[in-house]
């Protein structure tokens, strides 16, 4: 069986994130990139079943900028066999990212494909979802357990109080959340090796999809300051402020 | 206020903007070896440094090493922390690929050195040694040994160990009394104790290999009577599985200052089977192929701890809110200013991170010189590159570990209290920072080193090595009024250290007691004039990406201001050293010995 797993470059979790000037949205130049930390979990799954013998080959998909292939190459480094970077300048919404690796996953005839059940930059939440929707599979986001049988995936879900299990019929999409598992380093050897690993590029024009925006941005800004808190006489005030001013009970 | 993120901005700066570490790949051997694969390399370094390394450090300087019936046990974390490590083929960097190394360039390995210091230095002892011993064994040992023992000392399976010190013997090895007996099929007894063996014992590894300084029984006396034997602590089988245990035990382990997660040994060695490294009585040049490699490697140790002070102490005096600026409230908001706000707090930030970001530079120029005379086939280049690292060897290994403590003590004082107190682990870093300076040749031997052997060798051809290009840049850059900022003090310090060598040359001939009493202070001299001359070129590349308008302009200011700083307030010290190198020695020499 083939794995899909979708990568995306984004603005490294460390770097504190800064609105650009003239609010049209964050600051990038010059500021460290890395792979969303849920798609590193979704490498490291595929890496895991590979190993287990239930994979036989790993296809990292990256849509983003040429400086994306870094980004594959990591997914490379950690194990994965070859990637494709479909190229864009533009900023891509989750639908069409959704549209574009539904065509690779056509194209590959991919059995699975795990995806980050969200990339730590725009929080969209919706690319895996999307990608059920149009390729017609089952889906199973926000899994802290996967484990495939006959033809079947069975997905452990992390949903408000508690967790809930589903089989899923392949081929089918899994969305990793963070207790999935804990990505690996990569060894040296292996950095060395994703050197010479395939990386194709291709263009959305060429996979025949249509990724204008759909939405527009009107402004980004910054979160207001948090105030400065205040000391309360007793617990009487404290419960009167909560029901009153926060309007929270 | 213990934090390390490693300086990959900085360090990306120094391998290839300043030292175009890209032209590597021109080398025989390195065609690989291009940015696309440094750069994700030294990210992954950083993290298992900064993630796996660095939180172990403190845990690891309270809990210590365990010693019992012979058994060493590292602090907890250190066996999962060791097996990460391997896995990752962090053991392995610079070595052969024919014995599945991966050959990366040392200048790529100075500055994953570093980052390893930085987050744990205890730690980085262990492999460490392991990379001296590979080199002396490929450079000496027989095809035999090397297949046997290469392939499992570069996996990391297996570690390494230079015993060289014995309880009456330190730096004047020729007082080496331990014997070595030949068998007839070959191998060889070997008896005594060595002491202070960093990693003589542990559990990180399922085998440990001894290289062990002794004497043939038919050994001249003194050093030219030293030979270098290959003991495996467990005998290795057909197979390559460790076997039988060998005569060696662990005695004691040392209680110490620092490095208080690094295992060190007294190792006695009772009719232990042993293997000849190199040719018989020729150990002393074996050993120091070994040595000089530790030499370097221990100045990064030096350069690892004054980083990860500076960031401490930076976090530090960022929050501390303690007092008001001098010139007014400063932020006017809240209670009182943050300490980074006054000029003595700043005068030590400075301070620290000229010396960090000087010896940053410094040593990745060593390094790439040593990819160069590993590599090059051009016999001038091959040269004069090895001509540098000789001179430079004792340089780095003195200059980076005195600024290593001195930054680290910096440290302690921006954190007041809270820095004494161990809580914060600053205080961890002066301790761990003290050893350097002593150990592989205390400071005051390097000193002796630069100017008892490498100054006159060759007829002043090390020399040559460095005077060239600095002469040469001060030459070509004399009408660049840009420049002159950093170019006119470092030409003031370059004559200074020209005269200072002149004179040692002079009376050294006469009284070589006059070498002596001068060497310190002309190995810090010299250290320094090398430091400017890294920071007039850093300056020189800085004030050109500024042109460029790289978008990158906080980071190249930081690095003009820093080094105008280094320039105004370190580098007058030549003039104090200079002074004292010139009133001579005599004091010194002369000062009766009852007196004291």
């Amino acid at each position: 069986m083939k794995v899909l797993v979708a990568v995306k470059r984004v603005v490294d979790y460390n770097v504190k994130v800064r609105v650009k000037a003239d609010g049209s949205g964050v600051e990038t130049t010059n500021v460290k990139f890395s792979m969303n930390p849920f798609d590193e979990i979704a490498v490291e799954e595929a890496v895991r079943l590979k190993e287990a013998g239930k994979a036989q080959e790993i296809v990292v998909v990256s849509i983003g900028p040429a400086q994306a292939q870094e980004t594959l190459r990591a997914a490379l480094a950690m194990g994965a066999d070859r990637a494709i970077l479909i190229q864009t300048d533009e900023a891509v919404e989750p639908l069409a990212v959704a549209k574009l690796i539904a065509a690779i996953a056509k194209r590959e005839e991919i059995g699975l494909a795990i995806l980050g059940k969200q990339a730590i930059d725009d929080d969209s939440n919706q690319t895996g979802q999307m990608l059920a929707a149009l390729l017609g599979w089952p889906q199973g986001t926000f899994a802290s357990k996967l484990a495939l049988e006959e033809g079947r995936a069975v997905v452990t879900r992390e949903i408000d109080g508690g967790l809930e299990t589903v089989s899923l019929a392949l081929p089918a999409v899994v969305t990793t959340d963070l207790r999935l598992n804990t990505p690996r380093y990569a060894s040296l050897p292996n950095i060395m090796k994703a050197k010479k690993k395939p990386l194709e590029t291709t263009f959305a024009v060429d996979l025949d999809v249509d990724i204008a925006p759909r939405l527009v941005t009107l402004k980004v800004e910054e979160p207001p300051k948090r105030k400065a808190g205040v000391k309360v006489a007793d617990a009487a005030t404290l419960v009167d402020k909560l029901k009153n001013e926060a309007k929270v009970i | 206020m213990a934090t390390y993120k490693a300086p990959l901005r900085d360090m990306r700066f120094v391998l290839y903007e300043l030292h175009d570490g890209a032209a590597l790949s021109s080398l025989p051997g390195l065609e690989d070896m291009t940015p696309e694969l440094f750069d994700p390399v030294l990210e992954e370094a950083a993290k298992v440094c900064e993630e796996v390394l660095f939180p172990l450090n403190r845990s690891g300087d309270e809990e210590g090493c365990q010693f019992e019936n012979g058994v060493v046990r590292t602090p907890k974390g250190f066996i999962e922390a060791y097996k990460t490590f391997r896995e990752g083929g962090w053991t392995s960097i610079t070595a052969d690929p024919a014995y599945g190394g991966q050959g990366i360039p040392n200048i790529v390995n100075v500055l994953i050195t570093e980052m390893i210091c930085s987050a744990n230095l205890s730690f980085g002892l262990y492999p460490g040694l392991t990379q001296g011993a590979c080199k002396a064994l490929v450079a000496h040992g027989s095809d035999e040994l090397k297949e046997r023992y290469m392939p499992k000392l570069v996996e990391g399976t297996w570690s390494g160990t230079m015993c060289l010190t014995e309880p009456h013997c330190g730096t004047d090895l020729g007082l080496c009394r331990t014997k070595a007996v030949p068998n007839d099929d070959g191998t060889y007894r070997l008896s005594g104790t060595k002491i202070f063996i960093s990693a003589g014992e542990h559990d990180l590894t399922e085998n440990i290999i001894h290289f062990v300084l002794a004497r043939l029984p038919d050994a001249p006396p003194g050093i030219k009577g030293i030979s270098l034997f290959l003991v495996p602590k467990f005998l290795p089988n057909a197979d390559g599985t460790p076997g039988k245990r060998n005569g060696v035990s662990c005695g004691a382990i040392e209680h110490k200052m620092g490095i208080k997660a690094s295992a060190t040994c007294v190792l006695n060695f009772d009719e232990a089977t042993a293997w000849l490294v190199g040719s018989p009585h020729k150990g002393m040049r074996s050993m120091f192929t070994m040595m000089n490699e530790e030499r370097l490697a221990v100045g990064l140790q030096g350069l690892g701890l004054a980083e990860v002070s500076y960031q401490g102490a930076v976090a530090y005096a960022r929050e501390r809110l303690q007092g008001r600026s001098l010139s007014g409230a400063k932020y006017p908001d809240k209670p009182a200013d943050p300490i980074i706000v006054h000029p003595d707090v700043r005068r030590m930030l400075l301070s620290m991170r000229a010396a960090a970001e000087g010896c940053r530079a410094l040593g990745a120029w060593v390094g790439q010189a040593v990819d160069i005379a590993a590599h090059t086939d051009d016999p001038k280049a091959k040269q004069e590159a090895e001509d540098f690292v000789a001179l430079m060897t004792p340089i780095v290994k003195a200059l980076f570990t005195d600024y290593g403590f001195e930054t680290a003590n910096h440290g302690v004082q921006v954190m007041g209290g809270h820095g004494y107190i161990r809580e914060h682990g600053m205080e961890q870093y002066v301790r761990d920072a003290r050893i350097a300076q002593v150990y592989e040749g205390t400071n005051g031997v390097q000193a002796l080193d630069l100017v008892g052997r490498k100054l006159g060798a060759h007829m002043g051809r090390n020399l040559r090595s460095f005077f060239h290009p600095v002469a040469e840049f001060i030459q070509s850059r004399s009408d660049n009024p840009a420049l002159s900022r950093y170019v006119d003090p470092l030409t003031k310090a370059f004559v200074r250290l020209q005269q200072a060598t002149g004179q040692i040359a002079k009376v050294g001939l006469k009284r070589p007691e006059e070498a002596g009493a001068a060497a310190t202070e002309y190995l810090r001299l010299f250290g320094l004039v090398a430091l400017a001359y890294q920071w007039a070129r850093m300056a020189e590349v800085s004030l050109k990406k500024l042109e460029e308008k790289t978008g990158e302009d906080d980071f190249y200011r930081a690095k003009l201001a820093t080094g105008a700083f280094f320039m105004d307030r370190v580098l007058p010290q030549t003039g104090a050293l200079f002074s004292s190198i010139m009133a001579g020695g005599s004091t010194m020499i002369e000062f009766p010995e009852a007196a004291f």
